[in-house]
């Protein structure tokens, strides 16, 4: 026999967990001292329980792997609770284990209880509280397999105290059967023809593709699939990478900051093949608009709750979008012909394409836009970026071309600012050596900018691009066009040096104001200091606004497009 | 439209906030809502009377189906079923009214079944319109207190809700 504590860490080992994200406390000892004793799971010990859940969600988006987090009952677990309901808007599986005041104590009001699975139960894909030791291998064992089956998400589990010390006898379930959760997987053969048919017939095709094919690691299908179809593709941007963008048929991210040809395209296709993407608000603007045109939707998505959700659809396909994706090139394989009207088609997206909408001005700031395009070329297009929320992700997403999925690692259903930092731990621990760029404000940094600390603990040699505007430039662009200038609190002051911030907490600091430094400033920080964890604060034009921009209200193709060109 | 929603869910602590917690974040509404074990105990049984278009109880259906506990869902209320509400309602029942209460339980299938001096406790079953009408005939000044169930329903014949 052995303790629970122990228990919890051969199921992390059964599991092939090689790390978790944690941080320790009154209520998970047992557990930590379990840790301690082995070699095979490592630890991160973090400097805020938000980081540990922030990272173990960028390992599984970075990986195929299920992250994990560890933190003590109570603060530990109310720390978590962003970073859970940022994986949980997202789709990404994770597993975090959380301490429990001891059985009898709970209802009590002890000291550093909380009740997690009251707290958590709106943001997690399901949550357990484990009552015997006996349970405990095996809810376990259903987290992961409810984390990463199905539309994948977070799952918590709430362990107290005593249950890690109680005795008994470990076996780990091989697999689980749950009468209630049968997720399904092949999509309907006679739905799926009939979207071939329907592709077929279609004159203005798109396909609309999102997170869910990188979920489902579906990006070469989808590839193939529209290499063999020839029609244009657009992503979300929770889809980046899942289609490769220097690609002839990528016509560019869609939606609020969308390019001005993946929009109309959007907007007017006859036919749309939306596969893992969920038509939300940010993506279609307004819906009324959006439903003027006449079109026919066929949608694959794995969450038939996902489906006329927002948008009504003709041909529904319930499944993983990778089986179905495989079951749809099969159908499709030699007999396939489109519509020859699609070349008209393609002349109207190339005459679309000619707007360059991405096309930004000059200025003798350093343009944020430029500094993206530097560190693609400087990466060599080949970096995992990390990006916390506000303009600087827009001009991540536009400027920096993904052509391989989990490459692009972003909080796009939540928004949380302050992920990027431990994102891109997470993103190391799940690929050592990797090039990490987190792209990042002076805003969204300052929320988890303790973590530089657990940088230099681990030796994490991220690169931060810090576009730094001194604004919460997002915040300050809405109110310059929607509240005539009133720039209610979005103006940073007493800002931190930086420079001597990042040297502060050992790492070496850059400071770049001008336009002709910025590559020379990228080659050194991605050579010289490779093995270092960089802080590139670069001052940039701060009236920089994102375009083009479908307002709040507006629909796909009225279009804000850049200022003075 | 009213829709009778009936849900087969595990007989797991938290069960029932999940359901009541999902229909308060996506702000879809419960006019009643019942539950208890079945003759299987480790499931519980579920109705939710509710409101709603098509579309949202499309939505509702769905979202409940994703609930991990959640082992069916069926909307009762899209075919052939039946449906029953127990009420207990106490009454003032004093002078002349006391033989008024008598009279008007009887018309109405209902049953006395607590007697004080003052006052009836009577049961009524049936559908839920049928128990409105009730309270709607009574003096509403003679109505002491009112318990209703909510809804339970199951569908006709071969239509069965079972694992
Ligand atoms: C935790 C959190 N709080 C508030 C917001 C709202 N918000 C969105 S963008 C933004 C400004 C971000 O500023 P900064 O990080 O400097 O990025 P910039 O837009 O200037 O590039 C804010 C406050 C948010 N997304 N997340
Ligand atoms: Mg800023």
């Amino acid at each position: 026999m052995i303790s629970g504590a122990e228990i919890v860490i051969r199921c992390l080992q059964e599991e092939k967990v090689d790390c978790v994200f944690g941080y320790p406390g009154g209520s998970v000892l047992h557990i930590y001292d379990a840790l301690f004793k082995q070699e095979q799971v490592k630890h991160i010990l973090v400097r805020h329980e938000q980081a540990a859940v922030h990272a173990a969600d960028a390992y599984s988006r970075s990986s195929q792997k299920v992250g994990v987090a560890l933190v003590t009952s109570g603060p530990g677990v109310t720390n978590t609770v962003t970073g859970i309901a940022t994986a949980y808007m997202d789709s990404i599986p994770m597993v975090v284990l959380c301490g429990q005041v001891p059985t009898q104590y709970i209802g009590q009001d002890a000291f550093q209880e909380c009740d997690t699975v009251g707290i958590t139960r709106p943001c997690v894909k399901h949550n357990f509280l484990v009552k015997d030791v006996k349970d405990l291998a095996v809810t376990i064992k259903k987290a992961f397999h409810i984390a990463a089956t199905g539309r994948p998400g977070p799952v918590v589990v709430d362990i107290p105290k005593d249950i890690t010390a109680q005795l008994c006898d470990f076996e780990y379930p091989k697999s689980i059967q749950m009468r209630s959760y049968n997720p399904v997987v092949k999509g309907h053969l006679g739905q799926i023809k009939k979207a071939v048919q329907m592709l077929q017939e279609a004159k203005r095709p798109i396909i609309y593709s999102g997170g869910g094919v990188i979920l489902s690691d579906a990006s070469d299908k989808l590839t193939q699939l529209a290499h063999k179809l020839d029609f244009p593709v657009t992503n979300t941007l929770m889809g980046l990478g899942g289609y490769p963008a220097t690609d002839r048929q990528f016509v560019g991210m869609l939606g609020m900051h969308g390019t001005f040809e993946a929009n109309n395209a959007m907007h007017y296709a006859d036919v749309i093949l939306a596969v893992g993407a969920r038509f939300d608000d940010r993506v279609i603007g307004n819906p009324e608009h959006f439903g003027e045109e006449k079109r026919r939707v066929i949608h694959i998505d794995i969450d038939p709750s996902s489906i006329s959700k927002r948008v009504k659809v003709d041909v529904p396909i319930v499944g993983n979008v990778a089986d179905v994706l495989d079951e749809m090139l099969k159908l499709m394989d030699g007999s396939f012909k489109a519509d020859p009207e699609v070349a008209d088609w393609w002349k109207q997206i190339d005459e679309w394409r000619g707007r360059k909408s991405l096309a930004y001005r000059q200025s003798e700031h350093i343009m944020p836009q430029f500094v993206m395009e530097k560190l693609y070329e400087v990466t060599g297009g080949d970096a995992f970026v990390t990006s916390d929320v506000g303009q600087h992700q827009m001009f991540a997403a536009q400027y920096y071309k993904f052509d391989k999925p989990r490459r692009w690692i972003n909080s796009g259903g939540l928004g949380t600012m302050g992920v990027g930092l431990p994102y891109g731990m997470g993103v190391l621990m799940a690929n050592p050596g990797a090039q990490v760029a987190c792209v990042t404000g002076e805003g969204s940094i300052q929320m988890c900018i303790q973590e530089m600390s657990t940088c230099k603990q681990y030796g994490f040699p991220i690169k931060i691009i810090n576009l730094n505007n001194g604004m919460l430039g997002m915040v300050r662009q809405w109110q310059e066009m929607f509240y005539s200038k009133r720039y209610s609190q979005s103006y940073v002051t007493s800002l931190p040096d930086f420079v001597k911030l990042a040297e502060a907490y050992g790492h070496v600091g850059m400071k770049i104001e001008k336009p002709e430094d910025v590559e020379p400033a990228l080659r050194k920080a991605f050579t010289e200091h490779k093995d270092d964890l960089v802080f590139m604060d670069f001052i940039i034009d701060p009236a920089a606004n994102v375009f083009p921009m479908v307002a709040a209200g507006k629909g796909l193709t009225e279009m804000i497009l850049a200022e003075e060109l | 439209m009213r829709h009778i929603i009936s849900i087969l869910i595990e007989n797991e602590a938290g069960a029932l906030s999940r359901v009541a917690g999902l229909f308060s974040a996506r702000g879809y509404n419960i006019e009643s809502l019942t539950v208890a074990p079945t003759e299987d105990p480790s499931l519980s049984r579920m109705t939710i009377l509710t409101r709603g278009s098509d579309d949202v109880l499309e939505q509702i259906t769905k979202q409940l189906n994703k609930l991990i506990d959640v082992v069916k869902v069926v909307d009762l209320s899209e075919a052939p079923h039946v449906e029953r509400e127990l009420m207990l309602i106490k009454v003032r029942a004093t002078g002349k009214d006391r033989e008024e209460m008598k009279r008007m339980a009887d018309i109405f299938r209902g049953r006395i079944i607590d007697v004080t001096e003052t006052a009836y406790v009577i049961e009524l079953t049936g559908a839920s319109s049928k128990l409105d009408s009730f309270i709607a005939a009574l003096d509403a000044g003679l109505i002491l207190e009112t318990v209703r169930t909510g809804v339970c329903g199951v569908g006709r014949g071969d239509r069965i809700l079972k694992v």
